[in-house]
């Protein structure tokens, strides 16, 4: 097996076990690469089938692109969309224009995320986070429970080993299940090179610059790069010493500004 | 593959359908899993942060920030603070949580698991030590070998790491002595030499000044082996066991369209079309119509799939498989029992009890599991065995237990497949400890109970009566009380059949003359082997002074195949009457109560019961441990029989 082999096995395995032990599992997809990945590895552990809701969380902030994107992608993969916005946010006047970024992050993704769930009653949310792309998700787990809160106790988080989790949640609690852990960012590019699965174009350098991390509109900052091609992108991964989400201004407002996000019940 | 104008652009075309073009990488995976273990603050992440720095594995600004703010501070450049991105840990200086972090040399790349020395934080050790493929073992050159070196050693041992190396840290601050070094080294080699463990070598370093890492130290000439880097670049990245035979774990079987299919995990082996397959437990057997693949393959995928691998297969007959079941090859299958004995370690503040019944999952399988017995306890420090016998483990403590799950269940012992030779136990919705299975038990399935679907199948016992007599304030009711609770904490059905209870209900028609006295006690008799063929353990607490009374009761239960243990609460009278709990004597001696046992009534005692107890000479928990003893060699006579012959094991 290849090393993309055991992580694509992995995450499936993952996904199935989730599949398996909530009674209403979801699956998180923001457009981006990653996410892209996940719906990917979804058609293959379900034979050619999403046999789960796929939620976005809507911030009134996406690129236009990426809205055509995601209509296109549902109409090809053919799933269950869940669109969700925090209008009530929205309507108290919350948005970039007034508002700091990390205060819009946690109204317009987590408690929009948390109306979702409440709504829906989902119980465990599929999420395409890795550990190598902030140094608090390297901490997580792969099932990782949310309390009614929505709050992260990583100081106390449940042992896992030998392909054994926290499986349930409570009422009002869910898990988070996260296939792509152990994934790095180059793993992610080689195998949307070697699956052809399909992206959004923002990801390609157009005038000397593309987006390494999508996310809101006013928030998401390209980087300078030439690369047309994954082949380009992984040859710029393997030198570049940016780190990834540096273009995502949310993460960078205040120190430890992501460990406060993600305490919270950002993903 | 079609694209929205403009909107997903797929860089490169590929005929649809085509099978993906074969990665221009290494065919076999290299990817090292590492963890580093060790006492707490011998620089595990000053350690790590070094690696990550000498191989230019941190990402620009990171590194520069921290130098700042050290500075800012007053302090050197701390390398562990690379990876302690958390605040509180900066605080406190400790890891607080499993990190991974993946880092890349010329010769392959590795993860490294970083697991935290701190005491409490044992589960996330055995989170990121399960699933590495080698450890490095760091030492502190000062202090040596310490409580938690010791206790990771056997962890490392018990969750099959074999591939270790011992780095001794912090040389610079011992002036890089050889002979401090080769102290630590005889010492630790012979620890882990207990434990089967052959460290690939033993490295002077001093991670905060790089020396032994990558490059070997001008100050430690008289070390002439390789750096850890080396060593870490020979480790095997352990291949799955693919050599083994066919181990498929059930996770689910997908009816999505017309199809039935099974969708699992290559545990071992590896699986075609056309292979013969049985499932275990339960046996069915059909063969491999199809491996189901998405995108469709095209020929469609004949196999083999081998180990490590997810599968979705077809099988040529509709059977029912379930989660949990195994496919196997036929001639050779995984064993499928209900008992077996297995070390164990514990990471949960509720310790892990005799008697108790709990939720083990092994694979896909999930089963409840009696721990029948607790052999001993482990020192994971000493290696020292506990005393006697023990009730519990507790937290961070090691054991041999021997369990038995309710329902057959299959696995492999003896290393065959690792992946189904160790199981978790869950206390709640975590998971409470992890084992390793020693050996299968082989028990006699059919003893307990009677017909097809037993009770005693159902309850994990059969039905009894403890029978106790013995003067009114002997102790009857406190013992009686506390045995039912020993019982019942044990999952063990049982209820309390009280004689003052029975007078003021079933028996208050009867007064206290010698024929009402045998008439209550018929009539308890009559019940107590009711609810014992009902399944529970009736613990009778019934002055019941007369020797053909009791007789009569234990033929009964006789007659009835009920096991009766006659059990004779002995206090002398003058003690009965100090304690007169209810004040009884009192009134007996005022005249207040008559045909009184003991005063105007008397007591005949018991000539061979099967056991005494001197409640004024012993304390209430020995009492209670040989009352427990004895209803337990009663309600589960083979599982007593098991522990008596496994106590040499």
């Amino acid at each position: 097996m290849t090393h993309l082999d055991e992580l694509e096995s992995q995450s499936i395995y993952l996904m199935r076990e989730a599949y398996h032990a909530f009674k209403k599992p979801a699956m998180l997809w923001s457009m981006g690469k990653d996410s892209n990945v996940l719906l990917w590895l979804a058609k293959k552990a379900f034979c050619g089938h999403i046999p789960l809701p796929v939620v976005h969380i809507d911030t009134t902030y996406e690129f236009p692109e990426m809205l055509e994107f995601r209509a296109w992608a549902q109409k090809h993969y053919g799933f269950e969309l869940t669109v969700w916005t925090n209008f009530e946010a929205r309507a108290r006047g919350i948005g970039y224009e007034t508002t700091d970024p990390v205060t819009v992050t946690h109204e317009l993704k987590t408690v929009a995320l948390q109306q979702c769930l409440a709504a829906n009653g989902y119980d465990a949310l599929i999420t395409g986070i890795r550990r190598d792309e902030d140094s608090t998700r390297a901490k997580e787990r792969y099932f990782s429970p949310r309390n009614a809160e929505f709050e992260w106790d990583y100081k106390d988080q449940p042992p896992e080993f030998w392909n054994h989790f926290t499986t349930e949640s409570g009422p009002g609690e869910h898990v988070r299940v996260q296939p792509l852990l152990d994934w790095t960012e180059i793993d992610i590019w080689r195998y949307l090179d070697r699956e052809k699965v399909p992206l959004p174009g923002m990801y390609f350098s157009r005038n000397g610059q593309r987006y390494r991390s999508l996310g809101c509109m006013p928030i998401s900052k390209p980087v300078k790069s030439d690369a047309r091609t994954i082949d380009a992108i992984i040859e710029e991964l393997k030198v570049t010493k940016v780190s990834e989400r540096a273009g995502r201004a949310q993460d960078h407002h205040e120190r430890n500004a992501m460990q406060k996000l993600r305490a919270k019940g950002f993903m | 593959m079609n694209a929205p104008p403009d909107t997903a652009p797929t860089p490169k075309a590929a005929a649809p359908g085509a099978p993906a073009a074969p990665a221009a990488r290494p065919s076999q995976s290299d990817h090292l899993q590492l963890v580093v273990v060790g006492h707490v603050d011998h620089g595990k992440s000053t350690l790590i942060g070094r690696l990550l720095f000498d191989t230019h594995s941190v990402p620009d600004g990171k590194a520069e920030r921290i130098e700042a703010a050290c500075k800012a501070e007053g302090m050197e450049f701390e390398y562990a603070f690379l990876l302690d991105a958390l605040l509180e840990e900066q605080a406190q200086n400790i890891t607080m949580d499993t990190t991974r972090v993946p880092f890349r040399t010329e010769r392959r790349p590795f993860t490294i698991i970083d697991a935290p020395g701190h005491k409490e934080f044992l589960k996330n050790m055995i989170t990121g030590a399960a699933s590495a493929d080698a450890a490095v073992l760091l030492v502190d050159a000062q202090e040596g070998l310490r409580e938690q070196t010791r206790r990771h050693c056997f962890l490392l041992s018990l969750l099959g790491l074999r591939q270790i190396v011992v780095a001794v840290n912090k040389m610079d601050l011992v002036d890089y002595r050889p002979d401090v070094f080769d102290a630590i080294r005889t010492e630790l080699s012979e620890f882990l030499a207990k434990l089967g463990i052959e460290p690939a070598h033993f490295i002077p370093i001093s991670a905060k000044h790089g020396e032994g890492l990558l490059r070997g130290s001008g100050r430690m000439a008289w070390y002439r082996g390789p750096t850890l880097l080396d060593v870490l670049e020979r480790f095997r990245a352990n291949p799955p066991a693919s050599g083994g035979p066919l181990r498929l774990s059930v996770q689910d079987v997908y009816r999505f369209d017309s199809r039935r299919i099974i969708a699992g995990l290559i545990e071992s082996g590896s699986v075609s079309v056309g292979d013969a397959i049985e499932f275990v437990p339960g046996g069915k057997r059909s063969r491999v119509r199809s491996i189901e693949t998405w995108p469709q393959s095209d020929p469609p995928r004949a196999g083999p799939v081998g180990s490590g691998s997810e599968v979705a297969l077809t099988l040529e007959d509709e059977l029912f498989v379930e989660r949990g079941q195994i496919g196997a090859p036929l001639g050779d299958k995984p064993y499928e029992a209900r008992t077996f004995t297995a070390r164990v370690f514990w990471i949960h503040d509720t310790p892990l009890r005799s008697g108790e019944l709990i939720p083990l999952k092994l694979g896909t399988q999930q089963a409840e599991a009696r721990v029948l017995g607790i052999q001993r306890t482990l020192d994971a420090v000493t290696l020292e065995s506990g005393t006697g016998t023990t009730g519990e483990v507790k937290v961070h403590e090691v054991a041999e237990i021997r369990l038995r799950v309710r329902k057959p269940i299959a696995f492999d012992v003896g290393g065959k497949v690792p992946a189904l030779g160790r199981f978790v136990l869950m206390r709640g919705r975590r998971i409470g400890g992890g084992g390793v299975i020693d050996s299968v038990v082989d028990e006699p399935t059919a003893t307990l109970g009677k017909g097809p679907v037993s009770r005693a199948a159902i309850l994990g016992h059969r039905g009894c009566i403890i029978w106790m007599t013995g003067l009114s304030g002997s102790g009857k009711s406190t013992l009686a009380q506390a045995l039912e609770q020993r019982l019942l904490t044990s999952g063990i059905l049982s209820a309390v059949l009280d004689g003052d209870v029975l007078r003021t209900g079933l028996s208050r028609n009867l007064g206290f003359t010698p024929d009402d006295r045998s008439e209550n006690l018929r009539r308890a008799t009559e019940l107590a082997i009711h609810l014992a063929d009902a399944g529970v353990v009736v613990i009778a607490a019934l002055i019941s002074p007369y020797r053909l009374d009791r007789a009569m009761a234990a033929e009964r239960a006789k007659e009835k195949g009920i096991p009766f243990a006659e059990i004779y609460i002995n206090a002398p009278l003058a003690e009965c009457e100090r304690r007169d709990p209810k004040q009884l004597y009192r009134k007996a001696r005022a005249g207040q109560i008559l045909q009184f046992t003991g005063i105007d009534s008397p007591y005949e005692a018991p000539l061979a019961p099967d056991l005494e107890l001197r409640t004024d000479r012993e304390s209430v928990g020995d009492s209670i441990e040989k009352l427990t003893q004895a209803a337990l060699s009663l309600a589960r006579p083979q599982e007593q029989a098991l522990d008596g012959a496994g106590a040499d094991i």
